[in-house]
């Protein structure tokens, strides 16, 4: 089972998050996008989005950071203090994040607008994303220190599946909350092309570079020479 | 210098009626679908009102448009360091609430009621939800002035008036009110194009209409909020933005909009306008009382050789050349100057310009005011029941003089008219008016010829898109000799 989960599951979702994607891009463009409901409910929305991203955004970039450069982590966390400073501020966030999606769902549940844009994928999203939400919590405040340990056991584990080389027995002892986060997030990133999560991959990062205006020519195939507006 | 041809508009404001022929005209053919129920890309407004969506010329809530920053242009809802922290909760997004929520009856109820006392009644059902709703307002609850308690008073652009002008416009028998029909402006420098982060709002660059790509919008909602006009909709049903597109489908076939064709006052007017993209830059920075003449002179005299030989020089095709000199829009907006940009402080440059209506003097006033007598003949303009200061306000970024200007030239030609036709003014003062306003007779007569006797070839000079020719710059026409017509949507191969 072990190996199932934590050797072969994160192969298959990426495999599949990587091809499913490219698919739907090329296939159905026009559904590669978040159906933002701003429009229709604005008040609890800025309570429940704002939150829920940037506690999210932080908390990933700790799973991401811990996982390039675990040595790091671990001399920073050489020092309690430091070590408890780090712990309290994932903490924070995630509970940020957790009230983000709990808004998130209240909102698509209460609202009567917004639940008419809300499908089963997005509740299958929402009900995955609170369970590895709470789970992450609870490893966070029930086994205490993950901050260090993630860097000495979690970060190897996921190296050698960058190598290709799972190495279970990192996990395998590993007490069940911490199972249950590890394969929700493998779980997230299985059904991730089919959802909205896909607007993580068009974040129109383009805009920073971009001139404010676009022209688009159907009969001039390049612009004049010397020609500077668009 | 860049020339660039633009499908630019006029609407003549002494001639609309207000009766909504060319939204709903709009509505049938493109708003109708899921989602876009709440949209009128094309409505009319009573002014004094507070317009569709509620108070949209309120720019300290929605933000719309540009404004200088430090000397630089930049939009007033985002920018380049705002726009990805904002991205998740869009500030300053109007919601439904906004606009209004679209609804239909139930009428079903009228056959299926039972047998009573009463007359069965259609129950309002919600198109967003589909459940019964409580109608508390809708596009245009402020139809000629109703509820103007809650809606003429705050209009935006009573901001100019004073308190006893505003209380003046509101008392019941000096009520004055007129109609703003809007649809987008086309501007050369559109706010939504600039605020959209994935480059899905694009101007066209042979006519300049702005379209939003709808499969490259992710809708961000940035376009939304930038848009002062209000003039760009999201639809929550697809998540993508929409707006009028000019009916650019009907154009390229040589037909008006339709909007513009069912127009019943005939109040509208399309043609070519050739312009200098390079200004567009330095015209949107300058103060705000420069604006209506720099838009003016960014404008080109399509009959001046040189700018023909700039525009061949772009790519413009000669037939749109010969198109700008017949156009409509280049008379009313440039030559006789009598149409204007609405709120060009917002500093998007709309390529849609009104003609200010005129409207009937203080009711106060004794007769002399009508008689012409008076040493100044244009004084009844300033006294009108419509402030000048309001229409300033809409029309001339607060400046009373370019409106005036316009309002004169109007007044002139109908006297000049009346001289000819009934006869009971007389020639000099007739002469005195036309001089005084800056016009000639041949000028009055063309005036009032498109003014008044125009036709559909006078209106709507439609240029040639020339789609045929873009796609032979493009590919090569032989190699998709096939494709149109009847054909397979897709391969019938089979295998591999």
């Amino acid at each position: 089972m072990d190996k199932f989960l934590f050797g072969i599951l994160p192969y298959l979702s990426v495999s599949i998050l990587i091809i499913v994607s490219i698919l739907r891009y090329r296939l159905h463009r026009f559904s590669f996008s978040s159906l933002s409901s701003q429009f229709l409910e604005n008040r609890v929305h800025f309570w429940a989005m704002v939150p829920f991203h940037y506690g999210l955004i932080v908390v990933l970039l700790g799973h991401v950071m811990a996982f390039l450069i675990p040595r790091q982590i671990l001399m920073w966390n050489a020092h309690p203090l430091r070590l408890f400073i780090l712990e309290t501020t994932a903490l924070a966030f995630g509970l940020l994040t957790l009230v983000g999606i709990v808004g998130v769902m209240i909102r698509r549940g209460v609202h009567s607008k917004v639940r008419i844009t809300t499908n089963v994928t997005d509740w299958i999203l929402y009900v995955l994303l609170f369970l590895q939400i709470v789970s992450g919590i609870g490893v966070s405040i029930f086994m205490n220190w993950g901050a260090s340990w993630f860097a000495s056991s979690m970060s190897p584990y996921l190296w050698s599946l960058v190598k290709l080389e799972p190495e279970i027995n990192f996990v395998s002892p590993m007490p069940f909350l911490v199972k249950f986060h590890i394969v929700t997030a493998y779980l997230t990133l299985l059904i991730f092309p089919l959802t909205r999560l896909v607007h993580i991959l068009v974040v129109p990062l383009h805009y920073f570079v971009r001139q404010f205006q676009v022209v688009r020519w159907n009969y001039r195939k390049y612009p004049l020479e010397g020609e500077k507006h668009g | 210098m860049d020339v660039r041809s633009q499908i630019a508009t006029v609407f003549h404001l002494d001639k609309c009626i207000g009766c909504h022929t060319c939204s709903i005209a709009c509505k049938n053919i493109w708003t109708d679908r899921k989602g876009t129920e709440y949209m009128w890309w094309n409505n009319v407004e009573t002014k004094p009102g507070t317009g569709f969506p509620t108070q949209w010329e309120n720019q300290d809530k929605y933000k719309g448009g540009w404004e200088i920053k430090g000397g630089k242009l930049g939009l007033k809802s985002t920018s380049k360091s705002q726009f990805l922290p904002n991205i998740f909760h869009n500030p300053s997004m109007p919601t439904m609430d906004d606009y209004y929520e679209p609804w239909t009856y139930r009428y079903s109820d009228l056959f299926n009621a039972p047998e009573g006392e009463d007359q069965p009644t259609a129950r309002p059902i919600s198109m967003v939800t589909g459940r019964p709703i409580e109608i508390k307002s809708g596009p245009n609850w402020d139809d000629d002035l109703s509820g103007s308690s809650l809606y003429a008073k705050n209009d935006p652009n009573l901001e100019a008036l004073s308190p006893v002008q505003r209380e003046q416009l509101l008392a019941v028998e000096k009520l004055v009110l007129f109609y703003l029909p809007r649809i987008c402006n086309h501007c050369t420098n559109p706010a939504c194009v600039a605020s959209c982060p994935s480059g899905a709002l694009y101007k066209r660059g042979e006519d300049g209409i702005v379209l939003v790509d709808q499969k490259t919008c992710r809708g961000w909602r940035y376009c939304v909020s930038a848009c002062p006009y209000k003039k760009v909709y999201y639809n929550w049903q697809t998540g993508k933005s929409e707006k009028c597109l000019l009916c650019f489908t009907r154009l390229e076939t040589g037909q008006a909009p339709a909007c513009f064709h069912s127009c019943v006052g005939r109040i509208r007017y399309l043609g070519v306008l050739l312009y200098d993209a390079e200004l567009i830059e330095k015209v949107a920075r300058l103060p705000k009382e420069k604006l209506i003449e720099a838009q003016r002179a960014m404008i080109l005299n399509p009959h001046d050789p040189k700018i023909i030989e700039g525009a061949r020089r772009s790519g413009i095709h000669d037939s749109v050349i010969e198109s700008a000199q017949k156009s409509p829009v280049y008379k009313f907006v440039k030559e006789w100057k009598m149409a204007l940009p609405p709120h060009i402080e917002y500093r998007t440059l709309p390529m849609l310009f009104y003609v200010p209506p005129m409207s009937p003097v203080m009711a106060n006033k004794n007769k002399e005011t009508l008689c012409g007598n008076s040493e100044d003949l244009f004084h009844d303009i300033k006294e009108s029941r419509i402030p000048l200061a309001y229409l300033a306000n809409l029309f001339g970024a607060g400046d009373e003089g370019v409106v005036l200007q316009a309002l004169k030239k109007q007044k002139a030609v109908r006297w000049y008219r009346r001289h000819l036709t009934v006869g009971d003014v007389p020639e000099n003062i007739a002469d005195r008016m036309l001089k005084e306003s800056g016009l000639d007779r041949h000028e009055a007569e063309a005036i009032y010829q498109l003014t008044s006797l125009c036709t559909f070839e006078d209106r709507f000079v439609i240029p040639p898109a020339h789609r045929e020719e873009a796609i032979e710059m493009l590919k090569d026409p032989l190699e998709h000799k096939q494709e149109v017509g009847f054909g397979f949507l897709e391969r019938p191969k089979r295998g591999l």
